[in-house]
């Protein structure tokens, strides 16, 4: 239930960060946090549209159980190419680089971040790393899995592996450089007033994403430089059969990929935080908890790697200790599930388009990440274990928790990045598309995978037909939904109404500048003087 | 850190004795057959002159309580990822 | 010591929190190459576990003398950087310069005497790859020793390049004047960078040359 503006209220500013020079120099050239969160948006936005490409070609694969549409080797390229777009070119960025780089320095009330040169370098190298990889993606690609597991990578594939791990070796360092500058901002740049337990909880996500991003991405450099140099000099550092050991590069790996997934959830679950508390016109429940559990996260993240090896011939030993610590990294999650939910709790819901995506965030996030206890339980892990249960867990956890906070900020903070507003309704019926769509593609993967379906494969006994089909639906459906925002949010760029500095009636520093915010953010620092959320339940008239 | 502490030359010249000193100590211990102890005694030896520069050279005795953290976090973290590892290999290799 | 100083960056209240964020900055770097390392480190530590004796083989064909030399020589370089930042805070520009070109002059020397140390390899067959020849107990394993030598070296002598052109840089600063007693931040950072090389090399030494030798 909310009110739409009158038309009209509202007027751009004259000048703001958009408008306060043209042409491709002022955009190539930006030291400005909030142009390059937008050169972000763009080149995430394009290895999404290429993801989701060869998602689109994978799916209809398999709507036949023959292996009909193409070679496997085909097939092997595009559940790669998939993962590695979708991953390190969408999901690792994508709330960071985009909403984090754009709104870190307002919501601390800084003007810009620490290192405004450093954080346009990363774009750069994020650039490069990307036209690495779609080299060799254009050259045909690459079949290891997104994995990279050697001794395949390393010795035996002869497709383009050198080209798309320096793509991504590259690309570590864009992830490593924006980490840093949120650390040293957070840390040093906040406004008078404002103390750490004042600080949104977006702010705790992106700093516990940041330490993640510094302890554990130059470990997967390392492991991939180590691939680099094995397939380069024909050593043998991961082969076996020249004396290395292949778990070793699944450890080094994972060591950095379990951390991973932390870095695409976690900022995605401090955008849910700011939604969920503007929405239920609300202060969060259990602040404390919910920053402390972040931390939590990122901590306890680092010690469960192992469970993505445990038929991988790692120590049963070590098996045990991973498992029991994986069901112990589950407790922070919870804890943000149980707060968030405990503060919609007689609040004063509005079911804006916001609103939508952090509800269906917080319903699909608590299904994949409970499946994912039948994953880290070590016996039922052998069940379960490259099967399509576990791609169904990660695209819960990924699409329906990640991507959908993802749409969430984007639409929340929409009004601040454009100054204008999106049109309410067309929003929410593709917030609903998209639910049904995903709940359709990727719900029958949890039956698929129990019932033994192996993942990776473009070809599967014919009873498993009809659960295939029904995903396949559900992905062009995902497709239609995804497309909708598409136009109507570039719609909205020049037709959408003016939306003035606070059109939520949201708490934060950021929504108390000009909607679009001049360069510099605020013409005076302010000065913060009262604790976080401060909501006070309001009539609809004082809406917008 | 408020204003900023200088460090006087001579302690300089004595860290830069301390790592000549342990550089040779360490070769000269290296020498001996002391079984497992070997190793023990280089990464102490190399972990004293280790902290020595940190604190003298890279000044952070005199610094932010803040860079201390995250010096000392590397640590901690290297320290995981080589354990952790390792009691994997170990326990396999009974096997 | 002034809000509108040149130095200022348009990001920062004050000189103080500019500075505080550049040191700051430089150790959360370091700690992403503590990790870098780290992965090497892990891997060298498993397979030396594993394969002690051929570890301990490959380490005695590695040139002690040149290996010690250059822990010496990398110690004197971090105590010339040391008073080269002590010169920058007191705002001598002289000595800042003289001690950043004596800097130099020793990493150089670092890099010539592993360049020598490489070419000895190279010509003893230990480079590994198709032309690795050992004549020992375990050459498999003894290639992994050596994988490892290089590759640990390898992205060390990266780093002392980088930091040797780190510095030329700082120098031709100093030179014209950049840095007095108030703002003096890339010097103090290229030092923490500088001292972290070394804390490698005070590891890699034991680790890689000292594995045997026991004569």
């Amino acid at each position: 239930m909310s009110t739409a503006p009158a038309a009209g209220k509202h007027e751009l500013p004259r000048v703001h960060y958009l408008n306060i020079d043209y042409g491709i120099r002022s955009w190539l050239f930006t030291t400005d946090h909030k142009r390059i969160a937008l050169l972000y948006l763009a080149s995430i936005s394009f290895f999404f549209v290429l993801g989701g490409l060869f998602a689109t070609i994978i799916r209809l694969e398999l709507l036949t159980p023959a292996g009909d549409l193409m070679e496997s080797e085909t097939y092997n390229k595009l559940f790669t190419m998939h993962g590695i777009a979708m991953i390190f070119f969408f999901l690792i960025p994508s709330v960071p680089a985009v909403l984090g780089n754009f709104l870190v320095p307002m919501m601390i009330g800084a003007r810009d971040l620490a290192f405004p040169r450093i954080n346009l370098l990363s774009w750069y190298i994020y650039t490069l790393g990307g036209l690495f990889t779609l080299f060799a993606m254009a050259s045909g690609g690459v079949d290891t899995g997104w994995t990279f597991y050697t001794p395949y990578s390393s010795t035996y594939s002869n497709t383009h592996v050198m080209a798309t791990a320096l793509g991504v070796f590259i690309l570590g360092f864009s992830s490593i450089l924006t980490g840093f500058n949120f650390i040293i901002t957070i840390h040093k740049m906040r406004a008078p007033g404002l103390t750490w337990f004042r600080l949104p909880l977006f702010i705790w996500a992106h700093y516990a994403t940041s330490v993640i991003m510094i302890l554990g991405t130059p470990v997967v450099a390392i492991a991939i430089a180590l691939v680099g140099i094995e397939r380069l000099f024909h050593v043998g550092i991961f082969d076996p059969a020249l004396g290395g050991d292949p778990v070793l590069f699944q450890h080094l790996f994972w060591f950095y990929s379990h951390p991973a997934v932390y870095i695409m959830i976690l900022p995605s679950m401090g955008v849910i935080s700011e939604i969920v508390c503007c929405f239920s016109r609300k202060k969060i429940f259990g602040y404390p908890f919910v920053a402390f559990s972040s931390v939590a996260i990122a901590l306890l993240g680092f010690l469960v790697w192992g469970h993505h090896m445990f038929v991988s011939s790692q120590s049963m030993y070590a098996g045990m200790v991973f498992s029991i610590l994986s069901f112990l990294v589950a407790i922070p999650s919870a804890v943000k599930v149980f707060n968030w939910t405990a503060t919609m709790y007689k609040g004063s819901v509005m079911y804006n388009a916001p609103m939508l995506y952090a509800m269906g965030f917080i319903g699909l996030f608590t299904m994949g990440g409970l499946t994912g206890l039948f994953l880290s339980t070590l016996a039922t892990d052998v069940h379960l274990h490259d099967t399509y249960f576990v791609v169904a867990h990660f695209h819960y956890i990924m699409v329906g928790g990640a991507i959908m906070g993802y749409l969430g900020g984007i639409h929340f903070w929409w009004p601040k990045i454009s100054g204008r507003l999106y049109p309410e309704g067309w929003a929410r019926f593709s917030a609903l598309v998209i639910f049904i769509g995903f709940n359709l593609t990727f719900f029958p993967q949890f039956v698929l995978g129990y019932l033994g379906m192996p993942r990776r494969y473009h070809a599967y006994p014919p009873e498993f037909q009809v659960l295939n089909v029904m995903s396949t639906a559900g992905a062009s459906i995902l497709a239609v939904g995804y497309a909708i925002p598409l136009v109507y949010l570039i719609w909205s760029l020049r037709y959408g109404l003016a939306a003035g500095p606070n059109p939520w009636g949201a708490k934060g520093l950021e929504w108390q500048t000009t909607s679009p915010p001049p360069t510099f953010n605020f013409p005076e620092t302010p000065v913060v003087d009262e604790e976080a959320y401060e909501y006070y339940p309001m009539k609809e008239a004082e809406v917008v | 850190m408020n204003r900023e502490h200088i460090i006087p030359p001579k302690v300089y010249l004595l860290v830069f004795a301390a790592l000549v000193v342990g550089t040779l100590a360490m070769v000269a211990a290296a020498r001996v057959e002391l079984g497992p102890l070997n190793i023990v005694v280089a990464m102490t030896l190399a972990a004293l002159q280790a902290t020595l520069v940190a604190l003298y050279f890279m000044r952070l005795r005199y610094s932010h309580r803040l860079n201390w953290i995250f010096a000392g976090a590397s640590i901690l973290w290297l320290l995981l990822l080589i354990g952790m590892v390792l009691t994997d290999v170990i326990s396999r290799l009974s096997e | 010591m002034s809000e509108h100083s040149i130095a200022l960056a348009h990001q920062f209240d004050d000189l103080e929190q500019q500075k505080e964020a550049a040191i700051l900055g430089m150790w959360v770097f370091l700690v992403t190459e503590v990790m870098f390392f780290g992965g090497m480190f892990t891997g060298y530590t498993i397979y030396r576990f594993k394969y002690h004796e051929a570890f301990m083989a490959g380490s005695d064909h590695l040139d002690l003398l040149l290996g010690a030399t250059n822990t010496v020589v990398l110690a004197l370089s971090s105590l010339t950087m040391a008073m080269a930042v002590r010169s920058a805070q007191l705002g001598k520009r002289r000595a800042l310069m003289s001690y950043l070109s004596l800097t130099l002059l020793l990493g150089s020397a670092f890099l010539v005497i592993k360049g020598v140390e490489y070419s000895h390899k190279f010509h003893q067959h230990l480079v590994p790859g198709p032309h690795f020849a050992f004549e020992g107990h375990d050459p498999q394993h003894a290639q992994l020793f050596f994988s490892f030598y290089f590759a640990m070296t390898g992205f060390h002598a990266l780093h002392m390049i980088v930091g040797i052109g780190l510095l030329a840089v700082i120098l031709w600063m100093s030179y014209k004047g950049r840095f007095n007693a108030e703002y003096h931040n890339p010097v103090e950072v290229s030092g923490l960078y500088w001292h972290f090389v070394d804390i490698v090399w005070i590891f890699l030494f034991p680790l890689l040359y000292l594995v045997g030798h026991h004569r």
